[in-house]
């Protein structure tokens, strides 16, 4: 197996203020799914942030490597084009910015960067019909500006159709079962689904079991006070939703 | 009063100008004597500065240095220059009209086969026939004590009329190009007569453009006459060349259950005024008056709106977005009066600006002057930088910051670029919205 992603001994504290990451270990396979569940307030959502590239946090110490490539020395666009793909739990809405011209900068942005050649318009607008269908997204919407007036449930699907698009080759999901409700979480989770592939790495975060019901990981790792306290197989998820996370939160403190 | 200031450079030059021009300007006895009467309203006053509450954030005795000579009528090389010169409504089959240095051109002029009710005329012979009409139009200014108008007044040379008779509906919109071609500094002093007949429709594009790094200076007006049940949509564009002083005003006198459509657009210029005096005269009418400006470098824009809902049942939407960067400065002040009887009146104002750098500024002055007591009024004013988390999020999606940052000003600016309800317009906006970015890059 090859290490598609590799955290090693990571550091990260808010831009002059709290520690939040703590000596976190990870190392993500090609063809894994691993789940990070833990207490809110663990930092899972820094984790996401800190590897996609938020501005705002430090990095105080550790090393990330993308497929063998130093991460954190990259801006978050070179990381997307660099196949990082982080569906966020609160998508942004941006108004004035119509779905399908901000799917066609993103795509056509991140050709550009790998020094692919840019799709035409109308071949863009083909494959993005096509995804959009098997989400169940109305072509209306893709006319929309991007998730403004959305439902929760639009908007993660929206997310799972950027995801499809793109192609990442490592996909961090935060918190993507949050706002949904269960029709809604099967169609993502379908989506998510079609995506798992022998060449493509995926972090799920959750705080819940739930969602690890439809996407099933390889591995499951419990996420507590910034590091990682345990790891185990998708059972480990069954167990934490019935014991809770409160014997990890005492662990870590 | 009663103080004497002493008089700037500018001021004596443009006493010099009006003194020299007056015995040729255009104009038979009744026009000579309302340019006469302009021009002492302005010699009274001077240039506006800051203590003049209208102009307060545009100071125009400081920064106007001096009055650049009169521009002389286009030669056969100025007018070359301008048939190649850019137009950014080219293929979009409007019927162009073109000014050159301040003077209608008919050879450069598309006044071939003009639809039935539609009369096209040089301002310069509707003034030297010194027709009633436009004596009255000329000399029944909405505001006669705003200096900039009285100077334009007394000093306009040319422009176009252009009248619409009563039920003609225009398909066609006429774009009215004024382009500056000379490098060596001269002003220009323009004035315009639009007359919508009741009940007729008229698209008016009016663009004005020049070159970079010439000092030239524009006193450009344009007055609307819309009657009842009428719609206009009108809009100007400035991309006037960057060290161009330009001062533009707007009067509008709109009547019943008539639309009006009007579109401000800066992309250009150094120091850019437009005024915009606006009176909805007639009772049901619906006003959309939109502005967008893309400042950049040292420019300085202001935008002045008084809109005076004189009649009752009238809505007005009044939208103002400015992007500014660098060291630019984005002046808004407007202000809604509603006459006493207005009733129903429904009025809202908005203005947006937002900033590049830390050093960019944007004033805004909104007022309300309401005398009627049956009315819905508001506005409203947001200053903001560009949106971090916005910027993540697209960066996330591998959109380079600098064309992420593109895709939110073109998103802020938009909702004013929607506001043309026709889509070759709205084409030409984000053309130059779109140049504006380039040259930012």
């Amino acid at each position: 197996m090859t290490a598609l992603l590799e955290i090693k001994g990571l550091h990260a504290e808010i831009s002059g203020g709290r520690k939040i990451i703590q000596g976190l270990d990870l190392t993500v396979n090609k063809g894994e799914i691993h789940a990070i569940m833990g207490p809110n307030g663990a930092g899972k959502s820094t984790l996401s942030y800190v590897l996609a590239g938020k501005p705002g946090y430090e990095i105080t110490a550790g090393e990330v490597y993308l497929n063998g490539e130093d991460l954190l020395a990259m801006e978050a666009d070179e990381r997307a084009a660099k196949g990082v793909f982080l569906a966020f739990q609160y998508p942004l809405e941006i108004p004035g910015v119509a779905t399908l011209t901000f799917l066609r900068a993103a795509f056509n942005a991140q050709r550009k960067a790998r020094g692919e050649e840019e799709l035409s318009s109308p071949d863009l607008i083909k494959r993005v019909r096509e995804i959009a269908k098997t989400l169940n997204i109305d072509s209306e919407m893709l006319k929309r500006p991007l998730n403004v007036g959305f439902s929760g449930g639009e908007k993660k699907r929206n997310e799972t159709l950027q995801m499809a698009l793109l192609q990442p080759s490592l996909c961090v999901l935060d918190e993507t079962d949050s706002g949904l409700d269960i029709d809604a979480l099967k169609v993502v989770a379908n989506g998510v689904n079609a995506l798992r592939s022998a060449e493509r790495g995926m972090i799920v975060i959750t705080h819940y079991q739930r969602l690890l019901d439809y996407i099933v990981p390889d591995i499951v790792h419990v996420f507590a006070a910034g590091r990682i306290v345990r790891t185990g197989g998708a059972d480990l998820a069954r167990e934490l939703e019935a014991t809770g996370y409160a014997q990890y939160q005492s662990e870590a403190a | 009063m009663g103080v004497a200031i002493r008089k700037t450079k500018a001021e004596l030059g443009l006493a010099d100008l009006y003194q020299g021009a007056r015995r040729y300007l255009p104009g038979g006895e009744e026009i000579t004597a309302v340019r006469a009467a302009a021009f002492d309203r302005f010699t009274a006053v001077g240039l506006p500065h800051r203590r003049v509450e209208a102009w307060r954030y545009t100071d125009l005795r400081t920064q106007m240095k001096e009055a650049k000579r009169l521009a002389s009528l286009p030669d056969d090389a100025a007018k070359a220059k301008a048939r190649e010169a850019k137009d950014l409504f080219a293929g979009a089959g409007f019927r162009k009209l073109v000014i050159v240095d301040g003077a209608f051109v008919p050879e450069l002029s598309d006044l071939a086969e003009l639809e039935t009710g539609l009369t096209i005329q040089p301002m310069a012979d509707a003034l030297a026939a010194d027709k009633p009409l436009l004596s009255q139009r000329l000399g029944a200014i909405v505001p006669d004590d705003d200096p900039a108008l009285a100077l334009n007044t007394a000093l306009a040379a040319n422009g176009v009329v252009i009248l619409v008779a009563p039920g003609t509906a225009l398909s066609r919109p006429i774009h009215v190009a004024f382009v500056t071609t000379n490098w060596v500094a001269t002003s220009m002093f323009t004035r315009s007569l639009v007359n919508i007949g009741a009940g007729a429709s008229a698209t008016i594009v009016e663009s004005h453009q020049g070159p970079d790094g010439s000092e030239y200076q524009v006193n450009t007006a344009m007055q609307l006459v819309v009657g009842d049940e009428a719609r206009i949509d009108h809009i100007k564009v400035v991309s006037d060349g960057n060290s161009a002083l330009h001062i533009g005003s707007l009067l509008a006198n709109i009547g019943a259950r008539a639309t009006f459509n009007q579109l401000g657009f800066v992309a250009g210029g150094s120091l850019i005024r437009n005024q915009l005096f606006v009176r909805l005269a007639g009772e049901g009418t619906v006003a959309d008056i939109r502005g967008g400006s893309l400042l950049s470098g040292t420019q300085h824009a202001d935008t002045t709106l008084a809109i005076e809902h004189a009649a009752e049942n009238g809505q007005s939407r009044e939208t103002f977005k400015a992007v500014v960067g660098d060291t630019a400065r984005a002046v808004f002040q407007g202000k809604i009066t509603v006459a006493p009887g207005a009733q129903k009146t429904d009025a809202k104002m908005m203005s947006r600006a937002l900033l590049l750098s830390d050093e960019a500024e944007a004033d805004s002055k909104p007022e309300l002057e309401i005398f009627a007591d049956d009315v819905q009024c508001g506005h409203g004013t947001t200053t903001g930088a560009i949106d971090d988390e916005l910027l993540f999020y697209l960066m996330a999606r591998g959109i380079p910051p600098d064309e992420a940052k593109a895709l939110l000003i073109q998103a802020f600016i938009g909702e004013i670029i929607e506001g043309a309800a026709n889509e070759a317009v709205r084409d030409a906006l984000t053309g130059a919205l779109l140049g504006w970015l380039g040259r930012r890059e």
